[in-house]
């Protein structure tokens, strides 16, 4: 579990978070959503550390990451999976050598043992032929799925996506969502993921945080998005067209 | 920066593999370029300096002379170096700037790696043999000289190497390589630095391959002056 209280980041004068307080659960698939601006991306790299919040604390399971030194928050980063918007594999490795990684930075497996569970992710995330490929050589929602094998190669406790879905065609979109989910309730991780993307939404919404301007505007799940009142969250769910139509469809039931 | 390259060290295992890894692309993957050029330099200071020899008092000793005092203390040491930040310093500012664009880096600090330790330490590891690249440099580039002077029919073989040995200071080997070795340095360094700490696109990744050049020509340069001031006025 991950609590964030009162946590805020800015950039020179700009204000980007504004004092933001939520928990983030475990074996669920927790959802950031919002326009772009809206701090969804400084939220998260806040919470991984890669920025320092100038006030607030994160919590990891109790432990407040933000007061650590660089040693002891290394031990929570190594519970850590990441999944980059643009996937970040390492250009000049093989998609192998790519998944492999953490197994080498962080534990003393032997080869053969590192290339067993790196096998077993290739497996689970159902990377066919691509072992030894460069990351060049393979498609976006291959590239996708390498990183998500990178994220969960080590066993993390917790695990995020930066749009893990951007770029991919609504087919390999889902087929991505689904994994995480499933990966989610099989390694039981508290998984957090950063969207915009409204059928990310549909599909596996478990816990659903909207984010405006900085402040956390409404949180709910999947099933109660689409009742909710709250005027900020119904102008970003109804922008499409398709969730238009929905809604006008659901209406006329009515 | 430089504190934080040295501290929070990788696993050494890793290291080493990175190291081997920069040896090859920065030190081997530049023999090639470094000899063609050495060789061919030396060549052309052994003519320039035959041609301008039109006093008949001069020794012809002299072409040997020129051409080992002009390749060890400056050719070889300086004016490789400036070739050295253009083609190893572009490609350290462009790989890391990469990195940077791409999020890899931000991706091996999630992980709780120390990203500096990771990827500019290797390349100071690595810079360190770059003595030896100026040392073939130097060897090539009075070899150049000698085949240039001695072929192009400008002095005998024996002039040569009269002129060669002539007034040796073996110093001037200490001072070549002593600045040598303080180029390498900044050779990993400056271009790491412009890398590592860019900001935006491919666009931006182009511009800072261009300004980490420049800094390191100028810092070699300006370094070379203070080194040349201090050890041999």
């Amino acid at each position: 579990m991950i609590e964030v209280r009162d946590l805020r980041k800015g950039f020179g004068d700009v204000e980007v978070l504004k004092g933001l307080n939520t928990t983030f659960e475990k074996g669920k698939t927790n959802l950031i959503i919002g326009q772009s601006g809206s701090g969804k991306t400084v939220f998260i790299k806040s919470m991984l550390g890669l920025f320092r919040p100038d006030s607030g604390k994160i919590l990891y399971d109790g432990v407040c990451y933000s007061d650590l030194d660089f040693e002891d928050q290394r031990d929570i980063r190594e519970k850590i999976g990441m999944v980059f918007q643009g996937s970040a594999l390492f250009d000049s490795m093989t998609v192998e050598e790519n998944i492999m990684f953490p197994l080498r930075m962080f534990t003393k497996m032997k080869k053969n043992e590192m290339l067993e569970r790196t096998n077993t992710v290739i497996d689970r995330v159902n990377l066919e032929n691509a072992n030894h490929r460069l990351p060049s050589e393979i498609s976006g929602g291959m590239q996708k799925r390498v990183a998500i094998a990178r994220a969960i190669v080590n066993n993390p406790k917790y695990l995020f996506c930066d749009e893990p879905n951007s770029g991919l065609d609504p087919h390999t979109a889902t087929v991505i969502d689904n994994l995480i989910k499933e990966i989610t309730e099989e390694y039981n991780i508290t998984t957090i993921i950063n969207t915009h993307d409204m059928n990310s939404v549909m599909e596996i919404g478990e816990k659903i945080i909207f984010l405006k301007k900085g402040h956390l505007a409404w949180e709910g799940d999947k099933s109660q998005i689409f009742k909710t009142d709250n005027e900020e969250v119904t102008n970003f769910v109804y922008s499409s067209n398709l969730f238009k139509m929905v809604r006008k469809a659901q209406n006329a039931k009515i | 920066m430089i504190k934080e390259t040295f501290v929070k060290p990788t696993k050494g295992k890793v290291l080493r593999i990175l190291i081997f890894k920069e040896i090859d692309d920065l030190i081997i993957g530049s023999l090639g370029i470094v000899a063609f050029i050495s060789f061919f330099v030396g060549g052309v200071v052994a003519i320039q300096t035959a041609l301008n020899l039109t006093n008949p008092i001069i020794p012809k000793e002299l072409i040997g002379f020129a051409s080992r005092q002009s390749v060890i203390l400056e050719f070889a040491p300086t004016f490789l170096s400036i070739i050295m930040a253009g083609k190893v310093g572009s490609f350290i500012t462009s790989s890391i700037g990469t990195m940077r664009v791409t999020e890899q880096i931000d991706a091996l600090e999630v992980m709780g790696i120390n990203s500096l330790n990771y990827l500019v330490f290797p390349k100071i590891v690595a810079m360190c043999f770059y003595p030896f690249v100026i040392a073939i440099a130097m060897f090539l580039g009075i070899l150049g000289a000698y085949v240039a002077a001695v072929y192009g029919g400008f002095t005998t073989a024996d002039q040569f190497l009269t002129g060669l040995r002539d007034d040796f200071i073996p110093f001037h080997i200490v001072y070549a390589f002593l600045k040598t070795f303080i180029f390498s340095f900044l050779l990993a360094t400056i271009p790491s630095y412009h890398g590592f700490y860019m900001r935006g696109g491919a666009l931006e990744v182009g511009k800072a391959s261009t300004t980490s050049f420049v800094w390191t020509s100028v810092a070699i340069i300006v370094t070379n002056y203070f080194i040349t001031q201090m050890l041999l006025s």
